[in-house]
Order: structure tokens, then sequence, then C-alpha cells
């Protein structure tokens, strides 16, 4: 499992995945960001999308029924 | 006119960067009508009703950017596409994000910045539920900024962030501020000894700028997404955040934000406030009858409007009164010069709000004075009143949230100016960082726009803004003030006087202060 990470500790350090401008204002104010190039999954194909969802999920052991 | 489209293949743009190009786009010379649009389906059927699509844009995929114009001359196409390449290049190089080098996935930004503890998300709702279960996978806490995300993915990821020990905030959390860092639109506010946990942005940025503005600053605000106290949710993230603002200590009073809720999550939070040794302010927004009594009991005090938890929250910390409760004599004696300007047949109340809660807020103070009753936020007017949520899913799906883009409301505004039977518009402006980076600019001319249809037949409309900031926001909030009461708007800072004064010009009667006082 992947380690737990604190939030009310310090100031966070951040992944913005999606609006540019929430990681611009975090990068203007100097706090730690990194911009995720982030596109859309399967080329945008919802079925395809779906059919990778749920592929994922059938093979994340905290899914409901593998345990 | 000549129709154009141009597609950028595999490009890929959000949504706030698409309107800001195609802002600029419809700028540039011979250019009569232009937007920049990702090319999904629904895109393109929006991009043909409103004959904008060329054969061009219609081979292009969700993953294709397609720049659509309408030239006034042709032969300028070469000119257009040339301008809006190095826009789209330069965009890219000021909006870095961080390092130029752009990770293309959660695990690569990982190793780039491997002490981060926290995943901002606010991709389209469809993508959303993937992308924060991939971020809670990898460890990482959560603000899930999008919307439109089914309520059983809400469920299932708070179940999943509470077996690992994170945060879930959201989904449709607009707003947190953590140890002094602003995350989605939240604003500039100093540090101090209020924490929050909220169910509502706009209501969250409301009460912690009313706050400021009495010189009171926050430990932490956190935002939990809406859905949060149904019974579905059933307050999980809520309860989670109570326990860590207990636990912290530089949070000496917590407040509790939200809609009222789902009874199975109404006897969980009240049960963690009472065991909880510090003072609570509960604010459960619009609650009605013995539930919406203003009381208090031990610890914890209840209260069912946003100015009304900040008001405690001041009384509780020993401050005066704040100025922002009351009107001034200048407002005061416009709003007397409206109403004995305005005629009583054309006094309905029109509202337009980019903060669902504010709206929210609206309704219910404006319901308890006797308008719009029994209604919700309709689509229709009740008694000639109608206040619209712009910020609803539905008119988000594709465009930015109206707190960055204005374009509805402005022309929503316009439109209301033409209805006879509008004699006053509730605007809010919301400031911050994520907002607009000049609202006033955006709304001002709307405002004049909407007067000047009115007084040309004849009648007078009222503009009221609830202008909600801090005075340390980048928009400068003393500026934008003066810019809106320049236009005509009459600006006050707490959405619920706003609310009661739109009341007292439409009804010509006097405005009800908190805590009973009558002056209009």
């Amino acid at each position: 499992m992947a380690e737990k990470r604190d939030l009310l500790g310090g100031p966070p350090a951040t992944i913005n995945v999606g609006l540019e401008v929430f990681a611009d204002t975090l990068q203007e104010l100097g706090f730690p960001v990194v911009q995720v190039d982030w596109r859309p999954p399967a080329g945008g194909d919802h079925r395809l999308t779906d059919l990778l969802s749920r592929l994922e999920r059938s093979s994340d052991p905290n899914a409901e029924g593998t345990n | 006119m000549t129709v154009k489209n141009h597609v950028l293949k595999n490009m890929y743009r959000d949504s706030v960067a698409l309107m800001r190009l195609s802002q600029e786009m419809e700028g540039l010379e011979n250019v009569a009508q232009a937007t920049a649009i990702m090319g999904t389906d629904n895109n393109k059927d929006l991009l043909a009703q409103a004959g904008l699509l060329a054969d061009s844009g219609k081979s292009a995929t969700p993953n294709d950017l397609i720049v659509a114009f309408d030239l006034t001359s042709p032969g300028q196409e070469e000119a257009v596409i040339t301008s809006v390449q190095q826009r789209l290049m330069s965009g890219r190089q000021r909006t870095g994000g961080g390092a130029g080098y752009r990770p293309r996935s959660m695990e690569g930004a990982l190793q780039t910045l491997p002490q981060a503890n926290l995943a901002m998300i606010s991709v389209p709702g469809e993508h959303a539920a993937r992308e924060a279960r991939k971020a809670l996978d990898l460890g990482l806490n959560v603000l899930l900024f999008s919307d439109n995300v089914p309520l059983e993915d809400e469920v299932g990821l708070k179940q999943q962030a509470i077996s690992l020990g994170l945060f879930m905030m959201g989904p449709d959390c607009g707003t947190a501020i953590i140890n002094g860092v602003p995350l989605g639109f939240a604003n500039a506010v100093p540090s101090g000894r209020v924490g929050l946990v909220s169910a509502s942005g706009s209501g969250l940025q409301q009460v912690i700028c009313l706050l400021a503005e009495s010189g009171e600053g926050i430990s932490h605000a956190l935002g939990v997404g809406g859905r949060d106290l149904s019974g579905e949710v059933n307050g999980a993230m809520m309860l989670e955040g109570l326990r860590a603002l207990g636990e912290d200590s530089a949070t000496e009073i917590i407040v509790l934000i939200s809609k009222p809720p789902a009874q199975s999550a109404r006897a969980r939070v009240l049960e963690a406030a009472s065991q909880c040794g510090k003072p609570y302010v509960i604010s459960f927004l619009g609650e009605q009858g013995e539930h919406g009594k203003r009381a208090s009991r031990g610890n914890v005090h209840m209260e069912n409007n946003l100015e009304g938890t900040a008001l405690r929250v001041l009384k509780l910390l020993g401050k005066e009164t704040p100025g922002w409760a009351s009107l001034d004599d200048k407002n005061r004696k416009r709003i007397e010069s409206i109403i004995a300007g305005s005629d009583p047949g054309h006094r309905s109340i029109r509202g337009l709000y980019s903060g669902g809660t504010l709206c929210y807020e609206s309704l219910f103070i404006l319901r308890d004075l006797g308008h719009l009753a029994g209604s919700g936020l309709e689509q229709e007017p009740v008694g000639g009143d109608l206040l619209i949520d712009m910020g609803d899913d539905r008119y988000t799906v594709g465009r930015p949230h109206p707190m960055i883009d204005f374009r509805s409301r402005c022309e929503a505004l316009v439109q209301a100016a033409a209805d006879p039977e509008v004699g006053v518009v509730l605007l809010d402006v919301i400031l911050g960082y994520g907002a607009h980076p000049d609202p006033a600019a955006e709304l001002s001319p709307a405002i004049l726009e909407a007067q000047k249809i009115a007084r040309n037949d004849g009648r007078r409309l009222a503009c009221v803004v609830a202008l909600c900031g801090s005075p340390d926001d980048p928009q400068d909030m003393d500026q934008q003030e003066k810019t809106l009461t320049h236009a005509g708007a009459l600006v006050v800072h707490s959405n619920a006087l706003a609310a009661r004064i739109a009341s007292a010009i439409s009804r010509g009667g006097a405005v009800p202060l908190p805590g009973g006082d009558t002056r209009g």
C-alpha cells in the first residue's frame, strides 16, 4: 500500500490535475505544485473509458468482492 | 461571412484556457465570431447550432481542439490560425503550473514532487472519479473540484479515503484553505484561530470573508462537497474534518456549514460537536421549524444563515458587531431614493448568482420576508420573483464556472432588464484566487446597459450586489466596489443584507437588519 500523506501538518504540496488556473495561483504564491498534462483517457471514447475503469477496479485489491 | 474550422489534433486544453482563447480570438481583426472547443460530440452539436461547424470540424475527436471562427472578409484564415497557435504556445509557457516539465500522469508528478500530499482534481465530471481513485491509491489526499460525479462514486471514494486515513474533499468542493494555502476558489484571509468545515464553497467564502473584514483569521477551511451530509454519504468526510480540527492546536473555535442535513447525518455531527471541548457554531442554512431556531446548548451554537454564523463567531470571540452588518448613510439614502423613484408595479426580484449557497441563502431570506412562497430555485418566476444559481451543474457542463466566466450572467442581466416586471436585480460577486481577475470590469458594462434598457422603457432598475471578498484578495476589493458603485450598483458585503435590501426595494419598505433592527 502507498505511504499515507498527512494533510494538515504543514502547507500542502499539490499535484494539480485539471484547471491550470489553480496551479498558477499556487506557483505565483510560491507553494509547491506540479501540473499534470492531463487529457481524456482512451482518446475520449466513453465506451473504452468505462471498460478501462472496470478493468482497473477489478484488479484493485481494495475493490468490493475481492477481499 | 465565412465559417472556418481549424482542427488541432491531439491538443487538450481545459475549459478556462479555451474560454480565454475564444475571447482573444473574438478580439482579432476580421473575426466576427469565434470559439475554441474540444471536439466532443456534444460540443460539435453546439457548434452546429451556432452555425460554426464546418466540414473539417466534423471529423474532430474528443482529444482534438476545434478552432471555429466566422470571418468578416475571406482570405484571412491563415492569419487567424497563426495568431491562435502563437497564443496557445505563449499561454502554455505562462501557465506553467510548476516547472516547465509536465508529467503525463500522477505517478510521474510524484517523481517530480515526492513530498506531494494532495491531488487537486478538476477534470470533466465523467473522468473525475477515476482520477480521484488513482490519487487515493497513491496515498494522496484529494480535493475533487469537479461536479457531475455520480453519488455512488462519492460514497465509494470517501469510504476508500477513510480506510486509508486520507481526506477526500468533494466532489464539487470549490474551496479549501489549508495552513494558509488557497485551493480552488479561495480568498486571501489571514491566519487565525477559527477552523471551518463546509459542505458549501461559496458559503465558506462568505463566512471567512466577513470574519477577515472583522479582523479574524482562520486555521484551516476544509470543503467536503455539497452532498456530504446527505443520507447516502452520511457526513463521512464532515466527521473526519471535525475530528481533525478538534485535534488541531491552532483551532480555538470550530464552524460547520451545510444545507440542512439528513436526519442520520445530523445526529452524527451533533454528537461529534457535543463531545468536542471547543466551541462550535453549526450553520444548517435555511433550516426551518424547531431546528431552525438560533440556539445554544453547552458548547454548540446553532445558526441558520451565513451572516448570523459570522456574527456568532465574532461574539464568541468577544468582538463587537462589525460595520458590514448594517447600512451606512449613503446606501440608506440610495435605497430611499430608489424606492421613491420606482413604480410598485415593476419591482419583482431577479437574482443571478454564481455562488450556489449565496443563491440558496437569498432564497430562504426572501421567503422569510414573504417572497417566492413555496418555491425552490425555479426556472419560472414565482409571484414575479426568480432566483437562478448559474453555477448549477446544468449551466456548467463544458464551460467554466460563472465565477470565472461572466458571459452567461451578463446576458441574463440584460435579458432581465427587458422584462417590464423586474425592478431589482440581485447579483453576487465573489473575489479571491481562482476567480475572475476583474469581475467589476465584466459586470459593469452589463449593469449600465441593463439600467439603460429599463430607463428607455420608462422604468428604474436597481442592481444590488453582494461583494464577497477579503481586503487582501488579488482583485483589490475597494477598487471592485468603486467600479460597481460607479456603474450604478448598490454594493454591500453581506449576502443576507443584499437580499433584505432587494426585498425592501421590491416591497417599498424598510430594510430589516440582524438583531431585529429595521432601517431603510
